[in-house]
């Protein structure tokens, strides 16, 4: 048991604070009588209330009482400690007190926003404040730690987010991986042809940023590569990069596809993935003409010497820099990093979700990608919008809101689809002038020119049937229905069941996270939201920021978004990302555990329970010793120590023994510490 | 010839343990009767409460009360005796913490009296007799002591100033503590005479734990062969020793038996139940709950090996129930 | 206090320790969200599960909670990788310690509440505080208190006697504070 004399320190006097936060706390919390209780409390020297505690005025109050009675401990009763935590400690610490003498006590998201009561909401932040007030007399002074924030920069993902934030970071003469795990770079963007709602041609404005990225001199691309463990801390994290076999050595190929061309195999055969499988390629293949970097691959799945070792190997002499190695094997990069972007994208719904839709039981449904593949002039159709029969249509439904905005499936609006449906139905009209007729729920354009262009789509005889459709069918009832296919949708502006007849169906299919994203969060450690997106540290302030130091994230990785908005919280990352670089250190809450030698035993039961190796065995003393560098401050082996010999700063068990008291019946603590906690000291 | 200091042992809810380790003190207890006066020690010398209550108030210098404090006589003599005491020592397990009789605190006072005096085996009480604290016969009144229902360390009956523990103390204990108070330098009141690491330190087999210990089983000691060497708790046994105070000099690992912790946790632990249990599950292997569950199964008593020595001093004290 | 005791009727106390980046989170989002639920519940904040010691769940109901939740993060997603599994561990033993001290199961409760799951935060809350009081108070420190008096009694009979005052221990004091 320790007293406040016998730890050195001195007697608490505490400064108490409440924070109206305009209305949201006063309107359901009686901030007086909080004040004037706690003004009542044991150790209590000052208690205020104030409208914004967080502003200045606020947090000049905190400072100057603290000069003006010489308090050591402050309570501030207001927001979460996760938002204004840091802003207090700043305000105190500029007082000249020890930042870490500051406690926060959450009466906003923790009371007032979900009490219905006022009485209760008052109670309940009474409670929360005598707690408070029994912690912080445990409360020391502690050390700021600070480590160097190393200025290399890992992003994820080569889509236009991790593009633009690379080129971005790079140009500010900073050092960049980009970790693509495709065999090109691009990402979504790549697929397409032409962009809404400029409709300017998508390879025009990426290609240049692709090649960017390949030349520039402080990036580092590794396309098909994935990041196989990373560990660390902000400002100092460890990758390490498995970087796939191509079988080519990338150095020296230069992409002439002389090799492709060389092939045993005369025709394509395989289905080509960048297409989606609308045309073929060959085992040895580059995705697509401006594929970044040009370098061919291997497919060794369906390459004929991968599978009998007898095939005459064209490729190889055909090859006349020698860059083909059919021995190549996965090779590992080890990075040290001070901070990650990740950008790793969305991918689309799967249409066979929605077998109503018949989509691959109907050849002529496509999805809203494979279109853009066949709109696009270098695609499997060379930009033809043709039917499986190899017609153009003479009429096409896009179905909106595919696998979005539906209980069964996603509930979220996936936000481009509209305005991509909108784009394609001008295509596809530019293409075969088809009548298009567009089945959507609400239309959904806002944006700049976004509205407008719905508007040019209106003018262009592009049709629009308002409702949900409930079913495409090969089934003819009527002649014109024969060998079409028709959409049957509930037209509720006019409020008749319509069947309309179609040669060609579009399922704009909506934006959903990627099936590995829950992988990537755990190894990055951030959080992902219900529908699985990466979640922000905070939806309006902190938007590209996640609850991992140093682990950013940028584009539709983060929720459904369209190029615009990617390319802007790509800017943001970077500008997050150089803006921890520029200040060259961090400050890391000084939560760390620490082993006091003399009373550990050394029984090793904290040793295995420590998931950074931090805790490690003396054998001069026979203790446990923790390196405090490693210690990122989880408390586990601190619950754990069979004999108490654990501390951990920040989270002592008396403080949290104080806030149980505090919660539950305030002890009272003796401010001369002689009585209840100081009896042993006075004896003697 | 100035006055020799005067000290007194008694007994309260305790097996005889405790006193008998007074007599391992061997030929030092020549040295202890030599330097004080024993003033009052029913288990070997024949005094009466009444010569206690004609001492004045705080005449004795120290008093070593052994045993749990369960019925109404013995919270009056604790009484009594810290009144004539300088000091007040807590010796034994069940004086610092309940000890074994306090495992009774598991169960009411009605479920124990009736097992006792009807449902015991050997029992036979048709007419359902039970003790009763006052018994009125015509003119004469008798007096039972009454039998609480909880348990309690002596520290909540009486202040107590320092604590010897073990399940006895160690004669090498009872001896250090005698000299230290002869010696007049106290330690800070409430001290523990014991040292405040836990047992590892002091184990013989401490070279012998892994330092990656994960847990995939128990066992119990009359269940396998156990290693004479080698850390108990690496074998799957449960051992006390990490959550519990040193200075016993590890006596029931030389006699291969883990230790069950009759010293008590340190001065920064609680419920040293708690902690036991905090630290051992930590380390478990499993992760499912199904798996974890399997695990524990092979500890079937938690409450009697975690708290087999400290249930009146834990965080609850006694089994929640409704009789009073 | 006391008189608050009579006026108020019983209201069940549950002290939570929330781990700092999944279940405070999740708490934060849901007064963000402006969800609604029981006052009963209050929340200590935790780095992670992890550090949640068994003592402090014990000393909870010792000091007079009528229940204690624990959040963490779901199996697989601590911030510290593993620091739940260590918590689930000790609160399955500790289950059975508790089980065999008269504390019925339902009064501790570990959830799993992930950072986008306000509306989880509300519901296990408002649940439990149901259960709890479907359950009735814990009676602590209250009965043990009721067991004193027979302590306090003997005591007055004895200084009355004897007319010396004998301070009783700290721990007394408290519970009658
Ligand atoms: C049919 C359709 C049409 C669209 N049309 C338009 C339009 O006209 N205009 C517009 O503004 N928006 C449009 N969009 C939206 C647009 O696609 C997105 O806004 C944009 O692609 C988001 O970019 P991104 O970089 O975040 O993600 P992505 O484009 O998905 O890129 C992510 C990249 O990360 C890589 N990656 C993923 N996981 C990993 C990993 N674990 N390791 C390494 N790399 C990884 C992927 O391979 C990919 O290259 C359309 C979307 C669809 C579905
Ligand atoms: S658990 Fe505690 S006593 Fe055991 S080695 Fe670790 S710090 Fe030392
Ligand atoms: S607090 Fe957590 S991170 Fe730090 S040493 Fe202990 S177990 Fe390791
Ligand atoms: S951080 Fe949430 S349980 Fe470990």
């Amino acid at each position: 048991m320790s007293t406040f004399n016998g730890n050195g320190q001195s007697i608490p006097k505490i400064g108490f604070y409440i924070c109206h936060c305009g209305h949201n706390i006063a309107s359901m919390v009686d901030v007086d009588k909080v004040q004037k209780y706690t003004a009542s409390l044991p150790g209590v020297t000052v208690s205020r209330d104030y409208k914004y505690m967080c502003s200045d005025p606020g947090q000049e109050l905190i400072q100057k009482d603290i000069k003006e009675f010489g308090l050591n401990r402050i309570v501030v009763a207001s927001c979460s400690p996760l938002l204004h935590e840091h802003t207090f400690r700043v305000a105190t610490e500029k007082a000249g007190l020890n930042p870490y003498f500051f406690h926060m006590v959450n009466i906003r998201e923790n009371v007032s926003w979900v009490t219905g009561d006022k009485e209760a909401a008052t109670d309940k932040a009474i409670d929360l404040v005598r707690a408070a007030i029994q912690r912080v007399f445990f409360h020391k002074p502690l050390v700021k730690k600070e480590v160097p924030i190393n200025p290399d920069v890992l992003i994820l993902g080569g889509g236009i987010a991790g593009i633009h934030a690379a080129l971005t970071i790079a140009n500010a003469g900073k050092k960049v991986y980009l970790v693509e795990r495709e065999p090109t770079i691009g990402g979504h963007m790549a697929m397409f042809d032409k962009t809404f709602p400029t409709l300017d041609c998508a390879a025009c404005i990426l290609t240049p940023k692709m090649s960017a990225v390949k030349n520039h001199p402080n990036i580092t691309l590794w396309s098909y590569s994935e990041v196989e463990k990373i560990e660390g801390f902000v400002g100092n994290y460890r990758a390490t990069i498995k970087r796939k076999p191509r079988y080519v050595i990338e150095e020296l190929c230069v992409g002439c596809m002389d090799c492709i061309d060389a092939c045993i195999y005369k025709e394509a055969k395989y289905p080509d993935e960048f297409n989606l499988g609308m045309s073929k390629r060959k085992p040895i293949y580059i995705p697509f003409p401006q594929a970044t970097p040009q370098v061919v691959l291997f497919d060794p799945d369906t390459c004929i010497d991968f599978k009998s070792h007898r095939c005459k190997k064209t490729c190889i002499e055909a090859c006349d820099r020698d860059a083909i190695d059919l021995k190549q094997t996965a090779k590992y990069e080890e990075i040290n990093i001070g901070s990650v972007i990740l950008a790793t994208g969305f991918k689309t719904y799967d249409a066979k979700f929605a077998p109503q839709y018949g989509y691959g039981r109907f050849p002529n449904v496509f999805t809203s990608l494979e279109l853009e593949r066949m709109v696009n002039a270098s695609g499997p159709t060379s930009g033809e919008v043709l039917t499986k029969e190899g017609k153009k249509p003479k009429s096409v439904g896009i179905v909106h809101c595919v696998g979005s905005r539906d209980e069964k499936s996603n509930k979220w609006c996936s936000k481009v689809c509209c305005m991509y449906s909108l784009k394609l139905a001008h295509l596809i009209k530019e293409h075969t002038g088809a009548e298009v007729y567009n089945f959507y729920i609400d239309m959904r354009t806002p944006g700049k020119g976004y509205e407008e262009f719905y508007d040019k789509l209106m003018n262009e005889g592009v049709h629009f049937i308002r409702g949900r459709v409930a079913e495409v069918t090969d089934w003819a009832l009527a002649a014109e229905e024969e060998n079409k296919l028709t959409i049957r949708v509930e037209d509720t502006l006019v409020g008749v069941v319509r069947r309309i007849p179609v040669d060609m169906v579009v399922l704009s299919v909506g934006l959903e996270p990627r099936e590995d994203a829950s992988d990537v969060r755990r190894m990055f450690n951030i959080s992902c939201s219900n529908e699985g997106f990466f979640l922000e540290r905070h939806p309006k302030l902190a938007p590209v920021s996640t609850f991992t130091d140093g682990i950013f994230i940028a584009g539709a990785c983060q929720g459904p978004k369209d190029i615009p908005d990617s390319v802007a919280q790509a800017g943001a990352a970077a500008a997050e990302v150089l803006s921890l670089i520029c200040a060259g250190t961090i400050e890391l809450e000084p939560n760390t555990a620490s082993i006091t030698e003399e009373f550990c035993s050394g029984c090793k039961s904290c040793i295995p329970l420590c998931p950074y190796s931090a805790i490690s065995f003396k054998e001069d003393t026979k203790k446990a010793y923790i390196n405090e560098a490693l210690c990122k401050g989880c408390g586990t082996c601190v619950a754990a120590c069979p004999s108490g010999s654990i501390i951990q700063n920040l989270f002592e068990d008396e403080q949290i023994f104080g806030e149980i008291e505090g919660l539950l019946r305030f002890a009272g603590i003796d401010l001369a510490g002689s009585e209840t906690k100081g009896k042993e000291l006075e004896h003697a | 010839m100035p006055e020799k200091p005067k000290i007194a042992f008694y007994w309260c809810a305790s097996c005889g343990g405790c006193e008998e380790s007074v007599v391992d003190l061997a030929e030092d207890i020549l040295m202890v009767a030599d330097a004080v006066d024993i003033v009052f020690w029913p288990v070997a010398m024949d005094f009466k409460k009444t010569d206690v209550e004609t001492m004045e108030d705080g005449s004795i210098l120290a008093t070593m009360l052994n045993g749990a404090i369960r019925t109404s006589e013995q919270e009056e003599m604790a009484r009594l005796i810290r009144r004539k005491s300088k000091i007040l020592i807590a010796y034994g397990s069940c004086a610092h913490m309940g000890g074994i009789p306090a495992l009774a605190n598991e169960f009411e006072r009605s479920e124990i009296l009736k097992y006792a005096y009807e449902d015991a085996p050997s029992v036979i009480n048709s007419q359902h007799t039970y003790p009763e604290a006052v018994y009125q016969d015509k003119s004469r009144k008798i007096t039972l002591p009454v039998f609480r229902n909880i348990v309690r360390t002596l520290d909540q009956v009486v202040d107590v100033d320092y604590y010897l523990p073990g399940c006895p103390p160690t004669p090498k204990l009872l001896k250090q503590a005698v000299l230290t108070l002869l010696s007049g330098k106290l330690p800070p009141k409430g001290t523990v005479l014991a040292p405040d690491s836990a047992l590892c330190e002091e184990c013989p087999r401490k070279e012998s734990k892994p330092a990656d210990l994960s847990f995939e089983h128990f066992t119990r000691p009359h269940m396998i062969l156990s290693d004479p060497e080698k850390c108990l708790l690496a074998q799957g046994l449960i051992c006390m020793g990490p959550a519990t105070r040193a200075g016993c000099e590890a006596l029931c690992i030389n006699g291969n038996m883990p230790c069950s912790g009759c010293f008590g946790p340190t001065s920064r632990v609680k419920d040293q139940g708690a902690k036991i249990l905090s630290s051992i599950c930590s380390n478990i292997e499993a992760k499912t709950e199904i798996a974890i569950d399997r695990v524990l199964d092979e500890i079937p008593d938690p409450v009697g090996t975690f708290y087999r020595y400290g249930l009146a001093a834990s965080m609850l004290r006694k089994k929640i129930a409704e009789e009073v | 206090m006391p008189e608050e005791n009579i006026n108020k009727k019983w209201e069940p106390k549950i002290i939570a320790f929330f781990c700092n980046w999944c279940t405070y989170t999740a708490a934060d989002l849901a007064g963000v969200s402006r969800l609604k639920y029981a006052p009963n519940v209050k929340v200590i904040r935790l780095m992670c599960s992890g550090r949640v010691d068994p003592q402090f769940i014990l000393q909870s109901l010792a000091s007079g909670a009528d229940g204690v939740l624990i959040g963490g993060c779901h199996p697989g997603d601590c911030h510290y990788s593993e620091g739940n599994y260590k918590m689930l561990r000790r609160f399955r033993l500790l289950q059975r310690v508790l089980r065999s001290m008269g504390v019925e199961d339902e009064r501790v409760r570990l959830e799993w509440i992930s950072a986008s799951e306000g509306e989880k935060v509300k519901t296990v809350i408002n649940e439990m505080v149901d259960t709890i009081r479907k359950l009735g108070p814990l009676g602590l420190p209250g009965k043990i208190s009721v067991y004193d008096k027979d302590l306090a009694e003997l005591k007055n009979e004895i200084d009355t006697e004897i007319e010396v005052d004998i301070k009783p221990s700290g721990k007394e004091m408290v519970e009658h504070a």
